[in-house]
């Protein structure tokens, strides 16, 4: 199995991928509302993931 | 005023639902295609299993239970069957051998938690399996 060595962004980007592809699927029904919803929830991942990275950044001083 | 109770459903025939929850604990995403949901069920596979997959290329550890205080019993047994509820990648990567100690860095620490997000998503897609299999859900 080979090693892969990715930056905590990258990561992060690929967990809320992932993430959001099971929640879009499994939350609505239709095909439309499936790709908003895991969009959405893509989203709400990236703002968190930037809010809270400023945040940190900030709080360090 | 007082919010109105929504009447119990019925069990559903054990029959009915538990073939497909079943397959889809062991193969992420088997459980809709056994429904004939191919298209749900190729995303799924996708997403879980390169899930999981990644866990393993970042070398996350897998839990094993561990007896101690609460929050040691709570992370490790609940990490542990948290990794099981993957299914077969889980058991396929055990049984090959795969073995990492929980070692420092943030790679490491991001594998964990996709092999263990990897075993959460596929109990939220076995909700979602049992819930069309029972008729809850078209």
């Amino acid at each position: 199995m080979p090693k892969v060595n990715l930056s905590h962004f990258e990561a992060a980007l690929l967990f809320a991928f992932f993430t959001a592809v099971v929640f879009g699927v499994v939350t609505k029904r239709g095909d439309r509302e499936q790709i908003r919803y895991g969009l959405y929830v893509f989203g709400c991942f990236m703002l968190a993931l930037f809010g809270l990275g400023w945040l940190m950044y900030f709080g360090h001083g | 005023m007082a919010k109105e109770k929504r009447p119990k459903q019925p069990m559903p025939p054990l029959k009915v639902w538990l073939p497909a929850v079943v397959t889809g604990w062991l193969i992420p995403g088997g459980g809709h295609f056994l429904l004939k949901h191919r298209v749900r069920a190729g995303l799924l596979f996708f997403a879980i299993v390169g899930m999981f997959l990644f866990g393993l290329m970042m070398r996350g550890a897998m839990f094993q239970g561990q007896s101690g205080d609460l929050l040691t019993i709570i992370i490790n047994w609940g990490g542990f069957f948290s990794d099981m509820a993957a299914g077969l990648p889980y058991f396929i990567a055990t049984w090959l051998g795969y073995s990492q100690s929980d070692v420092a860095g943030h790679v490491h620490d991001y594998g964990t938690k996709f092999l263990v997000g990897a075993g959460l998503l596929n109990v939220l897609a076995m909700v979602d399996a049992y819930e069309i299999a029972a008729g809850r859900k078209n």
